[in-house]
């Protein structure tokens, strides 16, 4: 077995190599060890060495995934081992404490390969917000791997990593995902613990896998679901999670909102997209147009309440427990400039939105106003899911952009979340599978392409079987991505 | 529209000090933002319950039973300057 054929493998191809004894669990942590320490991607903000990837594993573990490495977010707590978050306030900062989704994947025997770089506190879609500069795409380094998980997407999809866990408030996991040509599952709020989770917008946060295929997300997923003691809003999937082996699409239905799809897709990215529902049709899918009447307003409800959350949750940054800290002046003072100097621009503009929209005199205009949009927006897909059993969309209106292209105007960055945004106000699972390439539009070489299919909460398994037929058929090629 | 005023006032609620760059920069783009948000306003909300969560829970209770907590040391390990078993902070009084 040489390590090329090894890198190649997916996870589960991996996990079944160390079983039948054809590669040790050792050899393989080494050899990609090899691969993190080749890492031009900027994918990871800390790297493991042989002894810390394997700290606290549990190395006879007996479990289906024992002695696959794992590359981790940066947002996740991790016992002993830098955790930043990509903030300049938390330089330095060795948590107490390992999350309870890092904790689980530990138990069952799987090594850390290293803390995957991302936009600061989770708020972007581009890496770009980083305090450590962005992580690169590997299919074209000039353009953007999509964010905030954009260093899992990156290692992922540049073989520098098996696979990966992300977290999604908005479309953190499947955009990126979409971006690097690989697949990113954002269960349903509730399915995983948020414990050890560096918190953004708790009532949308919500961990989950990037990988190389959809086997692969639920093979990950059935190691990370589940009810947590130290997450009461937690409450694991009933009945777990089995592989998916679903052959066809027969029986199942497919709806399209065009109403929210509407015009602003990029024309390569919609010709992919067609595409694909013709593939559903062939596979015995059917597809019919739906509506999600206020879906379009997505984007404004969630750009009050994730602000709105993130002003509370990131108020414990003030420099007293944890991070860093800039100024011994009174401690109103010193909490000024620790936060002042310590929060990149993205994080100061969501938390001065979202102190705007909660103090007094425009809580209901905004917040409250928000909350009930999102009650509609919730009543959209249950209305929708009594005609079918999926609403799918493109994931992003458009392929990578490029570095920079979109940093000047906040809310042109924020309109890429349109098609993600609904189903985690909803709080349902939608998965991002790629489904083939398309130039961008101001030029350059193709770059995948993302199909976002999402299921009522708690479908996660009928949602992996329709991805795992279509992604069969759609049979693409990830090899453009690699990392030579 | 927001103004230079409510820019510094917010600022100052988020507690974040922030240079003259900033300030008007954010007054641009919080402007711009919220004149994209304030298309909710078109949206009749009428009779319409709040959603502050989607998973139906209520009360999720565990059995009050004494347990170990995080450990103090290990507690304090982090913090820019513990002292004798507590965190230290700057005088609240302003000086001078």
């Amino acid at each position: 077995m040489s390590d090329t054929d090894l890198i190649a493998a997916t996870a589960a191809g991996t996990a079944a190599l160390i079983r039948d004894r054809q590669v040790s669990p050792e050899e393989c942590l080494e050899a990609w060890l090899e691969r993190t320490a080749a890492d031009d991607l900027n994918g990871y903000l800390w790297r493991a060495d042989g002894e810390s990837a394997t700290n606290g594993v549990d190395g006879k573990a007996d479990s289906p995934v024992a002695g696959v490495p794992v590359a981790i977010k940066d947002i996740f707590c991790t016992a002993g081992v830098p955790t930043t978050a990509a903030s300049k306030i938390l330089e330095g900062y060795r948590p107490p404490y390992s999350a309870t989704a890092v904790r689980k994947l530990a138990d069952a025997g799987m090594p850390m390969l290293g803390k995957t770089n991302m936009d600061e506190f989770a708020m972007g879609s581009s890496n770009e917000n980083s305090a450590y500069g962005p992580a690169l795409n590997p299919w074209d380094r000039s353009r953007v791997p999509g964010g905030s998980s954009g260093g899992s997407a990156a290692v992922v999809a540049g073989g520098l990593a098996p696979w990966a866990l992300g977290t999604d408030t908005g479309g953190s996991i499947r955009q990126p995902a979409a971006l690097c040509g690989i697949v990113g599952l954002k269960p349903t709020y509730g399915s995983i613990s948020r414990y050890g989770m560096i918190a953004f917008a708790s009532s949308l946060d919500q961990c989950g896998p990037l990988t190389q295929d959809v086997t692969d997300a639920a093979l990950l997923l059935s190691q990370l679901q589940g009810r947590d003691e130290m997450d009461s809003t937690s409450t694991g999937i009933e009945g777990g999670v089995a592989l998916p082996s679903a052959e066809d699409l027969t029986g199942m239905r497919f709806g399209i909102p065009s109403d929210l799809i509407g015009e602003g897709v990029d024309p390569g990215v919609k010709a992919v997209f067609d595409r694909t529902v013709a593939r559903i049709e062939e596979l015995g899918g059917t597809v019919s147009e739906i509506v999600l009447p206020h879906a379009g307003h997505g984007i404004s409800a969630y750009y009050v309440l994730a602000p709105a959350e993130a002003s509370t949750n990131l108020s414990r940054y003030d420099g007293v427990r944890y991070g860093i800290r800039d100024s011994n002046a009174d401690l109103t003072s010193m909490y000024e400039v620790t936060r002042g100097d310590g929060f990149g621009p993205e994080v100061k503009r969501r938390i001065m939105l979202g102190t705007y929209a909660l103090s007094s005199g425009y809580y209901d205009a905004y917040y409250g106003r928000a909350q009930r949009v999102r009650t509609m927006i919730v009543r959209d897909f249950d209305a929708a899911f009594v005609d079918v059993d999926f609403v799918i969309t493109p994931t992003s209106p458009s392929v990578a952009f490029g570095l920079g292209e979109k940093t000047t105007d906040p809310l042109t960055m924020y309109l890429n979340d349109l098609f993600t945004v609904p189903m985690s106000l909803a709080g349902i699972p939608a998965i991002s599978i790629p489904a083939g390439m398309a130039a961008p539009e101001g030029g350059g070489s193709e770059m995948p392409v993302g199909f976002q299919i999402a299921a009522p909460a708690f479908g996660e398994q009928k949602l992996l079987e329709a991805s795992f037929a279509l992604e069969k058929a759609i049979n693409f090629d990830p090899s453009g991505g690699r990392v030579r | 529209m927001i103004e230079r005023e409510q820019v510094l006032h917010v600022a100052k609620l988020s507690r974040l000090r922030l240079d003259e760059d900033e300030v008007s920069r954010l007054e641009g783009e919080l402007s711009s933002i919220l004149e994209h948000v304030d298309r909710l306003a078109e949206i009749d909300i009428e009779g319409v319950e709040p959603t502050s969560h989607v998973v139906p829970l209520e009360n999720v209770l565990r059995d009050d039973v004494p347990r170990p907590s995080l450990d103090r040391d290990l507690a304090l390990s982090q913090a820019p300057d513990p002292h004798d078993g507590a965190f230290r902070v700057p005088s609240p009084q302003a000086e001078g």
